[in-house]
C-alpha cells in the first residue's frame, strides 16, 4: 500500500538499519538457537573446560600446569587459562560446586551446563566483532551474507555449541587480527595474532605467513625505518609472550607448561581420522600390504590394530616408511612455501586472509595428530573472501559443506542426528540463495549497464540462462561429489547396519574420512592454484 | 498446482525490495518457505531436547505418558475396545478421550515405536516407560506430524491468502510465514510439553486455505478431519458454518449447496467413525468419553471468564454441573452469535478470518472445561491475521505465552520459553521483514505508555513467579495475578476483534456503494 512511495532507486544498497543493528539482530537470533541447544549432547571437552574453571580458581598460578587432580590437565597456553579464571569469577556466583576442584569432578547439574553454554554464547561476541570489522566497508548485502556464513556456520555450531569448545571466540580474535592487516594496521594485526597464539597454540600454523608478510609489508621503506619497525614488532610480540609465559618462567614452571602444551607420544592420526592427506597414506599402505601378501611376500602385520592402533607410538605401517612429527612439519612448511614466496615478493593486504587460510589448510592436510575440528580454522576465514568472485563462491560452497559433513561423526548420538542434518541443510540452502542472488545481480548489472535491474531479468530466469550470464552454478563434477556425500551418509546410517550388521564397525567412519579427504585435497589444490596464479 | 500459481502471481509483485535480507526471499513463496521451514524444524528439534511434561514424575506422569499410553492401547487392542473400560483398558489411567482420528494417529505412531523399541509400547508393562530411545522416538513422531500436516497446510495457506491480496511484497509474505511457523506457543506445547496440536491445527489451517481459495468441499472435509482429531477444533465450527451458510444462501441454489457440503461432512465423519457405527450404544460411549463434564468448569488457573470471576463468585458452589453446563453454553453461544450473524449476513473471506478469531475467543473465555493450552486455538487465527493486525498478533502471543508460563514452569521448560520468546520478538521486529502500513489510532504517547506499562507488568510477573514464594495463605496468588492480567487483555482483544469484524461490514458496504456510484 505504501510501496510506491517506498521504492527507491535500485542502485543504492542502503537499508534503513545500520550494519550494527542488523548484525546484532542476526547474532541474537542465532544466540536463541544456541541457547535452545543447551541440553544437547556434550563431549568430554565440557568436563575438560569445567575442570579448568575449578583448577584456575582454586590453585595458584604456579600449580596450574602441574596439577593432576583430573586426567584433563591444562594443555592450552596461559592466556586461555586466564580466560578460564575470568569465567570462574562468575561461575562461583552461579554455583560454587562448579569451581570446586574435587567435588566438582564430573559435575553435570543444570546450573553448570547452562553456565558453560552461556559462556560460549557470550564469548562469541568476539566472533561477531571480528566479522563486523572485516566486513564493515562492504556493501550491505555482501556484508549480511558473509555474516550469515560465519555466524550461522554449521561447523561452529556443532563444535562449539553442541560438542563444546570455545572456537568462536578464538576465531574471532583471528578475524580481528586479519581485519587490522587488511586495513594496513600491521602492528595491531601482529599484536592480536601473538595474543591468539597465547590463547591456543594450534593457530601457530599460520605463523610463517604472518612472519613473512609482516616482515615484507610492515618492515619496509628503507633500512633504518624497516629495522625500526622490525624492532617495534619484535617488542610488541615479545611483550605479549612475556606477559603470557613470564610468570611461569618466574615460578620455574616453564618446562612443565611446554610439556603439557606439546604432549609427545600421540599418533599421526586422531581416533577418528581427520580427512587429510594421511588418510590416503594409510590406505595406500594397507592396499600395498594386501597386494604384496597376495604376491607371496612375507609382510609382517603391523602391531597396531586397524582403528585404535593409530593412536600411540607403535608403527602402524606395514610397508610404507614410518611418519614422524618432523616429516609432517617439513611437509607443512613445503606446502606453505608457494604462499610464502608470494607473500615475500608482493605482500598485499587484500591477499592476507587467503594466505592465512591456505596455511591452515596445509596444516590440516599434512599436520601431525590433526583434529577434524581444525578445518574450521580455514573455513571461517575463507567465508570472508567467498564473495569476491564466482570461483570463490563455488569453491566455498563445496568446501564448507564437506567440512561440516566431516564433523558429523563428532555427534554420534541419535538425538542430535536431525540437528546436524538440518544445520547443514539450512546452511546449504542459505548459501545457494545468497550466492545465486549475489552473482545474479552482478551478472545482470554487467549485461545491462546503466539499465534498471528490474522485474524483467528476474522473470525469465531459468537455470539455462544463468549459466550463460555467469550466474552461480555448481559444475556437474562438484554436484556429483556433493551428491556422493548423500550416498556415503546413507551407507553409513542405513545400508551398512542392514547389509553388514556389526561387522567392520570402523568402515562407515573410514569411508567418511576418505571421501571428505578428497574434497579437502581438492580445496587445497584449488587454493594453491589460485595463490600461484594471483597477481 | 496452487503453489505454482501463487508463486507466479507473486513473482510480478515488486521484486526489488530494498532490504538486506532480500536474497532469502527473492525466489518466491516456495523458496522462502523452504528456508523458513528448515529453520522452523531446527528450532523444533532443539526444543524437543528439553524435558516433556511429567518427566520422571510417577504415578500419573503427564501428557507424554498419556500419548504413549494411547499408542500402547490402540496398538494392542482392537478398535472397538479403545473407548471401552475393561480389564485390559483401564480408562481411569489416561483413558482415550479424543475422537477416533487421534486414536488412528496413535496407532500409526505406535507401529513406528514398536518397530524400533517394542518395550516402549507393550501392553501393561510399558506403563510409565521412560528411556532415551523412547523419548527420542516419541519426539520424532511429533516432528513428523508437524512436518507432514502443519507445514504443508501453512504453505497452502500462504499461497491462497497472498494470491488474494493487493500488496504482495515478498518480505511481507516471508515474515508472515515465519510468524505462523515459529509461533512460540505451539512449538512449546507440541515439542516441549508434548502434544499433537499441530495435526488438528494444521488440518484447520488447510481448511481455511481451501475456503480462501474457494474450494469449499475440500475445506469441509479438512475441517471435519480436524474436528475428528481434537474436539476442541469445535471452537472454529461457528465461523465455518456461518460463512459457508451465508455463501450458500447467496448462491443460485441454496438447498443444493448446503446439502452438498453437509454430505461431505457426514461422509467424512462416517469414514472416521466407521468402527463404532454398528450400534448407537458404541457411538454414545465414545461421545461420553469426549465430553469430560466431570472434570469441572475449568482447570488450574486458566485465564477465562469462569476461572477469573471465581475469585469473587464461587461458580462451582453456586451451581450444579448440569446447570453450569447450560449457563456456559448459553454464554458461549451468545458471545459468538454476533460474529456468526455478521458472516451469514455478509460472508467475506476477511470476515471469515475474523470470525475464526472471535468464535475461538468466546469459546476460550466462556465455554465449559477450558484448559490453558486452549489459548492455542484463538492464537491460530490471530497468526493467520498477523499481517493485517500485527499489534493484535504480538499482544495475544505475548499474553498467551504469559498465561502458559506456570504450566511450562512445571514442565521445566523455562529455558526454551525464554529462548523462544526472545526469538519471537526478534523475528517480529526483523529488519526488512514487514513494512508497517497502518497509522496509529490513539495518540502515540498514551498508547506507548499503556503498552510499556502492560509489558513491564508481565515482565515483573515473570520474575516474581520465578524468584518469589507466595504467602502461605494464598499459595496460588501469583497464578491468580497472571490469570487476571491475561484475562483482561484477552477480553479487550475479543471486544476489539468483534467490533472490527462488524466494522468490516460497514466498510464493505461503503465500497459496494462506491462501486455502484461509479
Amino acid at each position: 500500500m505504501k510501496d510506491p512511495k517506498k521504492q527507491t532507486p535500485i542502485t543504492t544498497h542502503t537499508s534503513p538499519y545500520n550494519p550494527i543493528t542488523e548484525l546484532t539482530w542476526f547474532a541474537l537470533v542465532v544466540a536463541c538457537v544456541k541457547l535452545l541447544l543447551a541440553p544437547a549432547y556434550h563431549s568430554t571437552d565440557f568436563e575438560v573446560h569445567r575442570h579448568w574453571l575449578a583448577l584456575t580458581r582454586t590453585l595458584p598460578l604456579s600449580q596450574w600446569y602441574s596439577d593432576n587432580t583430573s586426567p584433563w590437565t591444562l594443555d592450552y597456553p596461559p592466556f586461555f587459562a586466564h580466560f578460564e579464571r575470568f569465567l570462574s569469577l562468575f561461575a562461583r556466583l552461579v554455583d560454587p560446586t562448579i569451581v570446586d576442584l574435587h567435588k566438582g569432578l564430573n559435575y553435570s547439574s543444570p546450573s553448570v551446563i547452562i553456565f558453560q553454554r552461556i559462556s560460549v554464547i557470550v564469548s562469541d561476541t568476539a566472533l561477531m566483532y571480528g566479522v563486523y570489522r572485516l566486513t564493515r566497508n562492504l556493501e550491505s548485502r555482501k556484508r549480511i551474507l558473509i555474516c550469515v556464513l560465519v555466524v550461522w556456520s554449521p561447523g561452529l555450531l556443532i563444535v562449539d555449541h553442541v560438542h563444546f569448545q570455545y572456537n568462536g571466540f578464538l576465531l574471532g580474535i583471528l578475524l580481528l587480527s586479519l581485519s587490522f592487516l587488511e586495513e594496513g594496521k600491521d602492528l595491531m594485526g601482529g599484536f592480536l595474532f601473538a595474543v591468539l597464539l597465547c590463547f591456543k597454540h594450534l593457530f601457530a600454523v599460520a605463523a610463517p605467513v604472518y612472519f613473512v608478510y609482516l616482515f615484507r609489508h610492515y618492515c619496509r621503506g628503507g633500512f633504518v625505518r624497516g629495522f625500526g619497525r622490525l624492532v617495534m614488532m619484535g617488542v610488541v610480540v615479545a611483550v605479549v609472550f612475556a606477559a603470557a609465559y613470564g610468570p611461569f618462567v618466574y615460578h620455574g614452571q616453564i618446562h612443565q607448561v611446554l610439556r603439557r602444551m606439546f604432549p609427545f607420544g600421540r599418533g599421526l592420526c586422531h581416533a577418528y581420522w581427520a580427512p587429510n592427506f594421511w588418510v590416503f597414506y594409510i590406505i595406500f599402505d594397507k592396499v600395498l600390504a594386501f597386494l604384496l601378501a597376495k604376491l607371496g611376500f612375507n609382510i609382517q602385520a603391523p602391531t597396531a590394530s586397524f582403528t585404535g592402533g593409530l593412536v600411540g607410538d607403535s608403527s602402524p605401517f606395514a610397508v610404507l616408511p614410518q611418519i614422524t612429527p618432523l616429516i609432517t612439519f617439513m611437509m607443512v612448511l613445503l606446502a606453505i612455501s608457494p604462499c610464502l614466496i608470494k607473500a615475500w615478493r608482493d605482500p598485499q593486504p587484500r591477499m592476507i586472509t587467503r594466505w592465512v587460510a591456505y596455511a591452515y589448510t596445509c596444516g590440516f592436510l599434512f599436520g601431525w595428530h590433526v583434529h577434524e575440528k581444525a578445518s574450521l580454522h580455514f573455513v571461517i576465514p575463507l567465508a570472508i573472501v567467498a564473495l569476491r568472485s564466482m570461483e570463490d563462491a563455488r569453491h566455498y560452497f563445496l568446501l564448507s559443506i564437506v567440512s561440516c559433513y566431516s564433523l558429523f561423526p563428532l555427534l554420534f548420538e541419535a538425538q542430535e542426528y536431525p540437528i546436524k542434518v538440518l544445520l547443514l541443510l539450512l546452511h546449504s540452502i542459505l548459501m545457494w540463495f545468497g550466492f545465486s542472488s549475489q552473482f545474479k545481480t552482478t551478472a545482470a548489472k554487467a549485461s545491462a549497464p546503466g539499465q534498471k535491474r528490474g522485474d524483467k531479468v528476474g522473470k525469465n530466469w531459468s537455470s539455462s540462462t544463468v549459466a550463460k550470464k555467469g550466474g552461480f552454478v555448481v559444475r556437474w563434477i562438484e554436484k556429483s561429489y556433493l551428491l556422493g556425500l548423500l550416498v556415503v551418509e546413507t551407507w553409513g546410517q542405513f545400508l551398512h547396519p542392514i547389509l553388514l550388521g556389526n561387522r567392520f564397525p570402523f568402515l562407515p567412519l573410514m569411508i567418511i574420512s576418505i571421501y571428505c579427504a578428497l574434497g579437502m585435497m581438492y580445496s587445497w589444490i584449488w587454493q594453491l592454484r589460485w595463490i600461484i596464479r594471483s597477481r | 498446482m496452487e503453489n505454482k500459481n501463487g508463486m507466479k502471481t507473486v513473482e510480478d509483485a515488486d521484486s526489488n525490495d530494498d532490504n538486506t535480507w532480500w536474497w532469502v526471499v527473492h525466489k518466491g513463496i516456495a523458496a522462502s518457505f523452504l528456508c523458513i521451514s528448515v529453520f522452523a524444524l531446527l528450532v523444533r528439534v532443539a526444543v524437543s531436547l528439553h524435558p516433556y511434561s511429567g518427566a520422571g514424575n510417577p504415578p500419573k506422569y503427564g501428557d507424554y505418558e498419556a500419548q504413549r499410553h494411547w499408542m500402547e492401547i490402540t496398538l494392542n487392542l482392537p478398535a472397538k475396545e479403545w473407548y471401552h473400560n475393561s480389564t485390559t483398558n483401564d480408562l481411569s489411567y489416561w483413558g482415550l478421550d479424543y475422537p477416533p482420528l487421534t486414536a488412528y494417529q496413535s496407532y500409526l505412531h505406535g507401529l513406528f515405536l514398536r518397530s524400533f523399541h517394542p518395550d516402549s509400547v507393550s501392553l501393561y508393562t510399558s506403563r510409565g516407560h521412560e528411556s532415551y530411545l523412547g523419548k527420542l522416538l516419541m519426539r520424532w513422531t511429533v516432528l513428523c506430524s508437524d512436518a507432514l500436516t502443519f507445514f504443508p497446510a501453512v504453505l497452502y495457506f500462504a499461497a491462497a491468502y497472498h494470491s488474494g491480496r493487493p500488496s504482495r511484497r515478498k518480505s511481507n509474505i516471508a515474515w508472515h510465514i515465519t510468524m505462523i511457523l515459529l509461533n512460540p506457543c505451539l512449538i512449546l506445547i507440541d515439542h516441549g510439553h508434548f502434544q499433537y496440536n499441530c495435526i488438528s491445527l494444521g488440518l484447520t489451517v488447510g481448511a481455511v486455505a481451501a475456503i480462501l481459495s474457494n474450494r469449499d468441499l475440500v475445506g469441509c472435509v479438512l475441517f471435519s478431519l480436524a474436528l475428528n482429531h481434537k474436539q476442541m477444533s469445535a471452537y472454529f465450527a461457528p465461523p465455518f458454518f456461518s460463512y459457508l451458510l451465508g455463501k450458500c444462501l447467496r448462491g443460485w441454489s441454496p438447498l443444493f449447496e448446503v446439502s452438498k457440503l453437509g454430505l461431505a461432512v457426514l461422509g467424512t465423519f462416517a469414514v472416521v467413525w466407521w468402527p463404532y457405527l454398528h450400534s448407537t450404544e458404541a457411538v454414545l460411549k465414545v461421545l461420553s468419553r469426549l465430553a469430560p463434564f466431570e472434570r469441572g468448569i475449568y482447570e488450574d488457573y486458566v485465564a477465562n471468564f469462569w476461572c477469573t470471576t471465581s475469585v469473587i463468585i464461587k461458580w462451582k458452589r453456586l451451581f450444579t454441573v448440569p446447570s453450569m453446563k447450560l449457563i456456559s453454553f448459553g454464554a458461549t453461544v451468545s458471545t459468538c452469535l454476533p460474529s456468526m450473524v455478521q458472516q451469514i449476513w455478509a460472508p467475506s473471506k476477511q470476515g471469515f478470518l475474523y470470525g475464526l478469531l472471535n468464535s475461538s475467543f468466546s469459546f476460550y473465555l466462556f465455554s465449559f472445561q477450558v484448559h490453558e493450552k486452549s489459548i492455542l486455538l484463538p492464537l491460530l487465527p490471530a497468526t493467520l491475521l498477523a499481517l493485517e493486525e500485527p499489534f493484535l498478533f504480538r499482544w495475544i502471543t505475548h499474553y498467551a505465552m504469559l498465561s502458559m508460563f506456570p504450566l511450562l514452569c512445571r514442565d521445566q521448560l523455562i529455558l526454551p520459553y525464554v529462548a523462544l520468546f526472545a526469538l519471537f520478538i526478534l523475528l517480529y521486529y526483523a529488519p526488512g521483514g514487514r513494512q508497517d502500513t497502518r497509522r496509529a489510532h490513539f495518540p502515540a504517547t498514551l498508547k506507548s505508555f499503556v503498552i510499556a506499562f502492560l509489558v513491564s507488568c508481565s515482565l515483573i510477573l515473570h520474575i516474581i513467579y520465578l524468584t518469589m514464594r507466595p504467602p502461605k495463605k494464598y499459595p496460588f496468588l501469583f497464578e491468580a495475578l497472571i490469570m487476571l492480567l491475561c484475562f483482561s487483555q484477552f477480553m479487550l482483544l475479543a471486544i476489539y476483534t468483534n467490533t472490527k469484524q462488524w466494522m468490516l461490514l460497514k466498510h464493505s458496504t461503503v465500497i459496494d456503494k462506491e462501486k455502484k456510484d461509479h
